[in-house]
């Protein structure tokens, strides 16, 4: 640790710890308000239909009914395009995906909803919705959708291709291409050519609290909200649009939040909440089922993907080709544009060409997922870059590292680097102790991989009040998923000099915190962190006038060294000061907003070792070492944890996790049952390994942490594998069946 | 409508009586009507651990037990489980050891947690990933999770030594 | 999900009677699969009876004609008791396999059998120990072999008004044991991909009997004659082993679904019978 700070790099107690260990800390679900009604959404039982006939009659007529919606009771408005933070979307799609219209794209799809005085009441009602459908030919993959004569989800939809609009309904939104040099000549300067197909499937965030809406749609025409959300403003920005008010007529709080990772940015529950309260007068809560999560909220894209890579017999690089198709689920929007921004990010090769495809399925919308786009990727590219390193006889680190991308280093997708720790990174994976660790013992074998995320910045806002006990109250909008309040109010405290326990961080409303845009993109310590820490600057600034005042010198005569004001001899403490504000001019109070570019992108590392029992095919994790790029580890412990966090979600979804679906797009593991999260019993300790290569861009030089970890363990896990029992792996997930499957397809 | 049933228990050590409909799971009647929201659910299906609560001495999935089955019966729920304002030594050691990230998992773990250490004081790692696993957390990867367990483990045996 | 009412019977007659009063009744135990079914429609109840409050469903008794084990029994009481640990330590290691720690505080064998899942993984080795059901009625009681207790996915054998008071295990032998091992992707909390239960009486190192049963593998849980007739008489050797366990794999008729395509799960069977039979007989022979 650094021992120019005092209070960055510490571990303290967070300051939401003593309510979540209690119970007393309220999630989403657990607001109880007067008069209070349960919702129950209905959904689509097909993945693919034209919706006939809708009758709400036998559950309006419910005694214990209050309300019942339907698409018809959204605001009669013409489409049009809006920009909710994410790219320009029809609005037609954004209400489309909250209550269906005219169609329904996926099995799960809300189509209706009722509000009535107990949730089994509102079961029983939602169970008398008639819905008539004619159910249509569906399509589950981006590889079928893409096929001529596919059917077709949106009659509207036209493909942009490579920027022209293409004539013709499609399940194409998008074809991209970056290209970086001249691939054919790279290829043809290569020694070794390596080129593989894989496919992963669709897989959720999994965190384990449900989605949940509570809202009130309040006599004076002012919507509220309490709901369970990653960005409070984005929920209000999308919840008026649709409801076709202004922004300022919607305040949302947001609640403590169980899990998002990505998962919890898009809006399902609270337009529809706020229609049945608008319906019936009372507040009306929505809190979904685990079988609605899996079916009816946004997971991550399933992917086709080709990858060809050519090296020289010294091990350089020389030219790097990736097809992309993503899943988008039912509306345009896959994660295909950040997995072809990282596909080589990793390396510095001069000839790229990335072709990304974004397909709309009858699945889910699909959301974000830490890091994005970028784990499918990595799968393919860090499995093809081993295979090359096996090929030229040349250690998987010492190829990478050979090829890392330092600073300058341009991508195919545009941006050169600036500082960055893919050198580290590796560095720190070839130094470890577990990576020249003896693996002994038949059918285990050790991999690596590494991976990119990019981190955003995005705006945020935070306010400071001195309190005249020497401790401040901070004021911020970023929902609190893993120990941010901390690690902000720790950079706070930092400045101020002050001890980060003299901190009171909190999450406020969208009437109250500045607008703060989602917790994601690793975003929150580096942005919301930097206003903290600018409105903390400012508080100072104003401190000094104060002692100035106090001593009669100029402000510019003040001096402040870890929260000790000096002048000409005078001396006074943070405290001392707090507590002399009234005689010198009233409050203190600072606020600052940031819209930062210059977010630091993160690498990662797994080093992996596995066992794989060769009878039955299933992979058993021994050990696991994470290393990641922090910039600056603000609080070490949550560092770690996310990086332990993200690195199990990466083991899920290399070995078990998987939406397993019928041919008519039924999810049938839509519990926690069958769709296989790790438990702690599948697991190893996780070892981590924090490097810090400080983003010149930050005040501390943070980074971000969150999701970069997720990028290496699914090939890690894949180059293992093959190290065990000889077989590559060239699907998501690996598990027991298809490992076992290679296996035999191997013997022939 | 038929009649609600009237059930007669303990919870946190205090007499409790609470008026449920016979389909009102133990954990509806908890958070809905008795009002205490830190049991959480996750899964309403046994699977995720989330709502566990102790029952008669043992831990259960509050999901999957009926209101009405508690008649007579004494529950422990998270609140129940600081002594006035002093924490548990697991409580604290999940704090120490930064072993919750979003926390919705949490108050089902250290209910759970503390169940087995009431029973087995020093568990192996093994063990308390064994007992444990009937609790999903997807933040943390476990790791502080266990180390907080050991560590818990650890001071309550000083602190009887 | 609906409205039911609840009742609590104390004594089995008075359950009999509830349970030939009309209408959808379904009976409680450990509640752990009724509830979720429930939950999702897949069972309608009018009635839901909880019969834990009945003593004869609650026994744990040991005497010289074996062990008689109350339907409602839960896990943990069964791994908690000192005499079924020390007699049925096949039995004590199913009874740690369901579920995790807290579905074990809930669930019982008794409700594992009446569930009639073909994954049940405490079926197979109730088949392979050569358990008894007795079953009570309006009419007095009968007893049945295990293995027909399971009629069809989710369907038992017990006809109107009956119910399944208790499991009656044989008395340990001597050179005896039984094992159940299933295949799981995850290492708890899951549903078995496929599953074999054995047992083996050995003498002077030949198999004097075997039994052996499937899980997960057919529409109910699948009582492999075959495979331990082939055994008696035979020595345990590595060879007679896997030709049970191919013998095993024959009987299987499994599908693909979202736990495991078929073949695998026929390969598993093989697998799974042979390691299951390997460690019966080393335990039958005094090892671990």
């Amino acid at each position: 640790m650094s021992t120019e700070f005092s209070v960055i790099g510490t571990r303290p107690i967070r300051h939401d710890g003593a309510d979540k260990v209690t119970g007393r800390a309220l999630y989403g679900a657990d607001i109880q308000l007067a008069g209070l009604l349960h919702g129950v959404v209905v959904r689509s039982p097909h993945a693919h239909a034209r919706i006939l006939r809708i009758d709400t009659s036998k559950a309006a007529a419910h005694p214990a009914v209050k309300a019942v919606v339907t698409a018809d009771d959204f605001p009669d408005t013409p489409d049009r395009i809006v920009d909710l933070g994410e790219g320009d979307t029809p609005l037609s799609y954004i209400r489309g995906n909250v209550l269906a219209k005219g169609k329904t794209l996926y099995r799960g799809h809300a189509v209706a909803a009722v509000a009535a005085t107990s949730l089994h009441a509102a079961e029983e009602a939602a169970a008398l919705i008639e819905v008539d459908y004619e159910v249509l030919p569906c399509t589950l993959t981006a590889p079928d959708a893409m096929k001529p004569g596919a059917p077709i989800l949106h009659e509207d939809l036209r493909t942009s291709e490579l920027g022209k609009t293409v004539e013709g309904a499609s399940n194409v939104s998008q074809h991209f291409r970056h290209v970086l040099g001249d691939s054919e000549k790279g290829f043809a300067e290569a020694d070794v050519i390596v080129e593989r197909e894989f496919n992963t499937a669709t897989v959720h965030q999994g965190y384990i609290e449900p989605h949940n809406a509570t809202a009130l749609w309040n006599n004076d025409g002012r919507v509220l909200v309490w709901c369970s959300t990653q960005g409070a403003f984005v929920v209000r920005d999308v919840t008026a649009c649709v409801l076709d008010m202004p922004v300022s007529n919607v305040r949302v709080t947001p609640m403590e939040i169980g899990g998002g990772f990505g998962g919890k940015i898009p809006v399902y529950l609270e337009p529809v909440a706020a229609l049945l309260s608008k319906k019936s007068g009372r507040p009306v809560k929505i809190v979904m089922t685990r079988a609605d999560v899996f079916e009816g909220s946004g997971p991550t894209p399933g992917s086709f993907m080709r990858v060809k890579i050519g090296a020289k017999k010294d091990g350089q690089i020389t030219a790097a080709q990736a097809y992309l198709a993503f899943e988008a689920g039912a509306y345009p929007g896959a994660m295909v544009g950040p997995a072809g921004m990282t596909v080589f990010a990793a390396y510095n090769i001069a000839n790229v060409t990335i072709d990304g495809y974004d397909v709309v399925v009858n699945k889910p919308s699909t959301a974000a997922y830490r890091a994005p786009g970028a784990p499918n990727a990595a799968f393919a590219t860090e499995s093809v870059v081993d295979e090359v390193a096996e090929k030229l006889g040349i250690d998987p680190i010492d190829l990478r590292l050979k090829n890392a991308a330092k600073e300058g280093t341009r991508r195919a997708d545009g941006p050169k680097f600036r500082k960055i720790g893919c050198v580290e990174v590796l560095e720190a994976m070839k130094n470890h102790p577990h990576y020249s660790a003896p693996l002994e013992g038949p059918n285990r074998g050790r991999g690596v991989a590494i991976g990119f995320w990019f981190n955003v910045g995005l705006q945020s806002s935070c306010t400071i009040a001195v309190t005249a006990d020497g401790t401040v109250n901070l004021v911020e909008g970023s929902t609190d998923i893993g120990g941010t309040r901390t690690s902000i109010a720790m950079q706070a405290a930092e400045v101020l000099g002050i001890p980060v326990a003299d901190v009171h961080p909190v999450v406020e409303d969208t009437d109250t915190a500045g607008y703060t845009a989602v917790t994601g993109g690793s975003r929150t310590t580096f942005a919301t962190g930097m206003a903290a820490h600018d409105a903390a600057q400012a508080v100072v600034a104003k401190m000094k006038e104060r002692a100035a005042k106090l001593w009669e010198v100029e402000a510019s005569a003040v001096t402040v060294s870890r929260g000790v004001f000096s002048s000409n001899g005078h001396s006074m403490t943070f405290r001392e000061l707090a507590g002399k504000l009234a005689e010198t001019g009233g409050p203190v109070v600072a606020s600052a907003t940031v819209n930062p570019r210059g977010a630091g992108g993160s690498f990662a590392g797994a080093i992996v070792d596995v066992e794989v029992d060769p009878e039955t095919g299933k992979t058993t994790i021994l050990r696991f070492t994470s290393v990641q790029d922090a910039g600056r580890a603000i609080h070490p412990a949550y560092v770690e944890g996310q990086m332990q966090g993200g690195s199990v979600q990466g083991i899920g979804w290399a070995l078990n996790e998987e939406y397993w679906m019928s041919p008519d797009g039924v999810m049938k593991n839509s519990s926690l049952l069958d769709y296989r999260m790790p438990t702690a019993l599948d697991l190893p300790m996780i070892d981590t390994v924090i490097v810090e290569v400080p983003n010149p861009a930050h005040p501390f030089g943070v980074r971000g942490v969150g999701e970069a970890n997720i990028v290496p363990p699914t090939p890690a896990i894949a180059n293992a594998i093959h190290r065990a029992v000889g077989v590559r792996m060239q699907r998501l997930p690996m598990n027991p069946p298809a490992v076992m499957q290679a296996i035999w397809d191997q013997k022939g | 409508m038929p009649a609600k049933i009237h059930v007669q228990t303990h919870i946190n050590g205090e007499p409790a009586e609470f008026l449920c409909e016979p389909r009102q799971s133990l954990l509806e009647c908890l958070r809905d009507i008795v009002g205490l929201t830190g049991t959480k659910e996750g899964c309403n299906d046994g699977n995720c651990g989330a709502c566990t609560v102790m029952m008669d001495g043992r831990i259960v999935t509050s999901c999957l037990v009926l209101g009405a089955e508690c008649e007579g019966s004494s529950i422990t729920t998270i609140e129940g489980i600081a002594k006035g304002s002093a924490m548990h030594p697991l409580q604290q050691a999940f704090l120490e050891n930064a072993a919750l990230q979003c926390g919705v998992c949490t108050p089902g773990f250290i209910v759970a947690a503390k169940a087995l250490l009431d029973q087995e004081p020093n568990p192996s790692e093994d063990r308390i990933r064994l007992w444990l696993a009937n609790n999903l957390c997807r933040c943390t990867g476990y790791d502080k999770i266990i180390r907080a367990v050991e560590q818990a483990a650890e001071k309550m045996q000083e602190a009887k030594a | 999900m609906k409205w039911f009412d609840y009742a609590a019977p104390k004594t089995v007659a008075e359950a009999t009677k509830l349970l030939s009063g009309g209408g959808s009744v379904h009976m409680l135990a450990g509640g752990t699969d009724l509830l979720v079914q429930l939950r999702v429609g897949r069972k309608l109840a009018d009635l839901v009876l909880d019969i834990k409050k009945i003593p004869e469903l609650n026994e744990i008794r040991i005497g010289d004609d074996g062990l008689t084990l109350g339907a409602a029994v839960p896990c943990y009481r069964i791994y908690g008791d000192t005499a079924v640990r020390r007699g049925y330590p096949a039995l004590v290691e199913v009874a740690s396999l369901i579920g995790g720690t807290q579905i074990q505080g809930r669930a019982s064998i008794g409700g594992n059998l009446c569930n009639a899942a073909p994954s049940a993984d405490s079926v197979p080795l109730l088949i392979a120990m050569g358990v008894t059901c007795v079953v009570a009625g309006p009419n007095g009681s009968r007893e049945l072999n295990v293995e027909d207790f399971c009629v069809a996915p989710g369907k038992n054998a017990l006809g109107a008004g009956e119910l399944l008071v208790s499991l009656r295990f044989p008395a340990p032998k001597a050179h005896a044991a039984a094992h159940y091992l299933r295949f799981i992707p995850r290492n708890e909390m899951d549903i078995a991909v496929a599953g074999a239960g054995v047992a083996v009486e050995m003498s002077n190192g030949t198999i004097r009997s075997a039994r052996v049963a499937l899980a997960s593998v057919a529409p109910t849980p699948l009582f492999v004659r075959e495979a331990g007739d082939f055994l008696a008489g035979k020595a345990a050797s590595d060879d007679n082993l896997r030709a049970a366990a191919e013998l095993a794999k024959s009987a299987a008729t499994p599908i693909t679904d979202m736990r495991g395509p078929a073949e695998y799960r026929r390969h598993l069977c093989a697998i799974l019978t042979r390691r299951a039979l390997e460690a019966a007989v080393r335990h039958a022979k005094g090892g671990n």
